[in-house]
């Protein structure tokens, strides 16, 4: 059978999957809509946040990240992961408490104000819709390279899937679908990851396999890993770095920024006891570690693979003939993702880091440049391939790469809809909606929401990669400090939340653009987005922390110098902090 | 719906800020204490052919984590029914 044959098997079988689950969960309230009426189980509902949480970001591009960065790029593993202990104990339990439908209306209600609803609304809208874009921006390339259709095409079919389960099924449906895409993407992930670390290192646990010793040299892996890169002019792999300041801070910024996320937020809501939050946080990050603890040791092997597949006799012997390139890079040569040019016309593939300290051993060797670019991201696609595995594991890889995107798509997609749906019409333009009108409402929210994200995914903005960061940021500067402080203190008044949240908006936003160009236009930013002209060594993906200390500071002071907040709201503080009776605060 | 005051509220809320408070000190001595800042103090630990900072920066964070919700969810069931806040 041929690859495109398995692949489609794979593809085609799970998304039947997806497509009979939405039709067994439809949703038939607003309840069923916006948080699948609140009877899920705690583990369910981990399994359903692993998905909802783990993007194309977590699934394509993060091993590639690792691969490329070492030990600097850690950060997005403690980042995308130590969020969870925050959510845990500072938002998850009282929110669930609180026991309305979206994260918006907690600060309308807390707060006891129209327009820090609006701003909280604006902050989802931004920070989810940037973050869509990646997820059928990524569902894309994976369509386009394992079903060698058209990315356009790839994308509409993903949109007219998502599309049924997600404005059939609301919650409902996306809970379940997402917890059987779970499934799919963590044995994708970790089956290839299994595989190589037995070929490397003859232990089948790959979290164990990266500290254990590399069979062919007897060396621990990682150090024969940093002895090949750094042959070859690379930066050692496991080496400490001189900015922590910065590290800190983005590790930071990714913490808060996870836990200020809405879409992560509303998956709370949808179990039945405050005790069943705090549990599905634990087990969502057990779900999430599956993945993110092979995650470093699928990076530093296949950094290793793609080493010795180019120098099969060690560094110092010459690198391979074009010619004679494994099938796989032939076939990422295709989608441009892997590109050579034999600068020194002698049909060999030379793979180095083309520094000024490399210099004297290149010319030595007649090395007249670096001349095979790898994109990162193929890292994980392509790895089953490097690695030499059977057809089926590839086809599994596919299917595990589009439930990673489709299935956070899905979960910034309600988020989305039920803030349009929930805060704008019911909460501002029309109060007095039915039931059954808001349930309309919330499903053509929720198509036309499908529609923008299927086009920005096809026609991505050149800022696409940039905006994740300001997605992060944005959680991170202004919803986050709001939530807690609604939650921590009953000092904290209308006016403060507003101010808090537009003073951490603003510093961040800014910046952000002093460095990216203002709204990202290129040309348009102060300084040159490189190390030296940072504040202290602060990167502008870094900043949203610096940003939450600005909204706590600005809301603690402006609250203080104002009056405090009504005696009902001094109540309600009181009532989200104790489980007792959580039940019955669900409906409206 | 006030929460009522049969029960002590201020001393369930002090105790679940206790429980927090211990909790984000871990946290925080995990990932950016050993992970980072303090890796140099962790440099003559070898594991593996680096050290145990690196390791706590792939893996001994997120394993501590997961150790830390589990653990906090546990305790904040007794204090709840300590105090009388359970859900029934």
């Amino acid at each position: 059978m041929s690859q495109f044959a398995i692949n489609l098997i794979f593809v085609g079988g799970s998304f039947l999957l997806y497509i009979g689950i939405a039709i067994w969960a439809k949703a038939g309230s607003t309840k069923d809509f916006y948080v699948a009426g609140g009877g899920v189980h705690p583990i369910t509902n981990g399994a359903a946040i692993g998905a909802d949480w783990m993007s194309a970001a977590s699934f394509i591009s993060m091993a590639g990240l690792i691969a490329a960065g070492g030990y600097a790029n850690s950060t997005f593993l403690m980042g995308w992961t130590g969020g969870y202990v925050l959510l845990a104990m500072l938002l998850a339990p009282y929110l669930r408490k609180f026991g309305k439908f979206t994260v918006p209306e907690f600060i309308g209600d807390r707060f006891y104000s129209k327009n820090a609803r609006l701003v909280a609304v604006i902050c989802l809208i931004v920070a989810s819709v940037t973050y869509v874009i990646g997820q059928m921006a990524g569902a894309g390339v994976a369509f386009s390279r394992f079903l060698e259709v058209d990315s356009t095409l790839g994308l509409i079919i993903a949109a007219v899937v998502v599309f049924m389960y997600a404005v059939m099924g609301g919650m409902k449906g996306i809970t379940y679908t997402q917890v059987a895409q779970y499934c799919v993407l963590i044995v994708a992930y970790t089956i290839p990851a299994v595989f190589i670390s037995l070929q490397l290192t003859g232990n089948p646990l790959p979290p164990l396999g990266l500290f254990s010793t590399h069979v062919d040299s007897g060396l621990p892996i990682l150090d024969k890993l940093n002895q090949v890169i750094m042959d070859l002019g690379f930066n050692s792999y496991t080496a400490d770095i001189d900015n922590k300041l910065n590290m800190v801070l983005f590790t930071l910024t990714l913490m808060i920024g996870t836990a200020g996320l809405p879409h992560v937020i509303i998956r709370f809501f949808t179990v039945p006891k405050v005790a069943d939050a705090r549990w599905s946080a634990g087990w969502a990050l057990v779900f999430i570690a599956l993945l993110y603890l092979t995650a470093p040791a699928v990076a530093s092997m296949a950094r290793l693979n793609l080493m010795t597949t180019i120098y099969p006799d060690g560094t110092s012997a010459a690198p391979i003939q074009y010619d004679e390139r494994p099938q796989w890079i032939r076939e990422w040569e295709v989608t441009g993702l892997i590109q050579y040019t034999d600068k020194n016309e002698d049909g060999r593939i030379q793979l180095y880091n083309d520094v000024p300290s490399f210099e004297q051993e290149a010319d030595r060797r007649g090395w007249e440049g670096n001349e095979l670019v790898v994109n990162r991201d193929i890292l994980v696609l392509a790895n089953p391939e490097i690695a030499n595995l059977p057809g089926w594991v590839i086809g599994l890889i596919a299917a595990g790469g589009l439930a990673a995107a489709l299935s956070t798509a899905a979960g910034l997609l309600l988020a989305i809809s039920s803030a349009v749906s929930h805060d704008l019409i019911k909460g501002s333009i029309n109060p007095n909606i039915s039931e059954k009108g808001e349930l309309l409402a919330a499903r053509i929210s929720m198509a036309v929401a499908i529609v923008v994200a299927t086009y920005l995914g096809a026609n991505p903005p050149g800022f696409a990669a940039q905006v994740v960061a300001l997605a992060f940021g944005i959680a991170a500067a202004s919803l986050f400090p709001t939530l807690m402080m609604g939650i921590f203190s009953k000092r904290v008044n209308n006016k403060g939340a507003v101010a808090g949240m537009l003073a951490g908006l603003a510093f961040t936003l800014s910046y952000i653009f002093v460095y990216k160009g203002w709204l990202f236009i290129p040309g348009t930013n102060n300084l040159p987005d490189t190390p030296e002209n940072w504040v202290m060594g602060i990167s502008p993906l870094s900043i949203g922390a610096v940003g939450a200390v600005v909204n706590f500071a600005v809301a603690f002071i402006v609250s203080n110098a104002t009056e405090e907040p009504p005696v009902e709201i001094q109540e309600l503080v009181e009532s989200v902090r104790y489980p007792r009776g959580s039940g019955q605060a669900q409906d409206h | 719906m006030s929460a009522g005051h049969s029960y002590d509220a201020v001393a369930y809320w002090k105790a679940n800020l206790r429980l927090i408070f211990g909790s984000l000190i871990v946290w925080a001595l995990v990932s950016y204490g050993f992970a980072i800042l303090l890796r140099p103090m962790l440099a003559g630990i070898p594991i593996g052919g680096t050290d145990l900072g690196f390791w706590f920066a792939q893996q001994g964070s997120i394993l501590t984590f997961i150790a830390l919700i589990f653990h906090y969810a546990w305790r904040m069931n007794k204090i709840d029914e300590k105090f009388g806040v359970h859900e029934e």
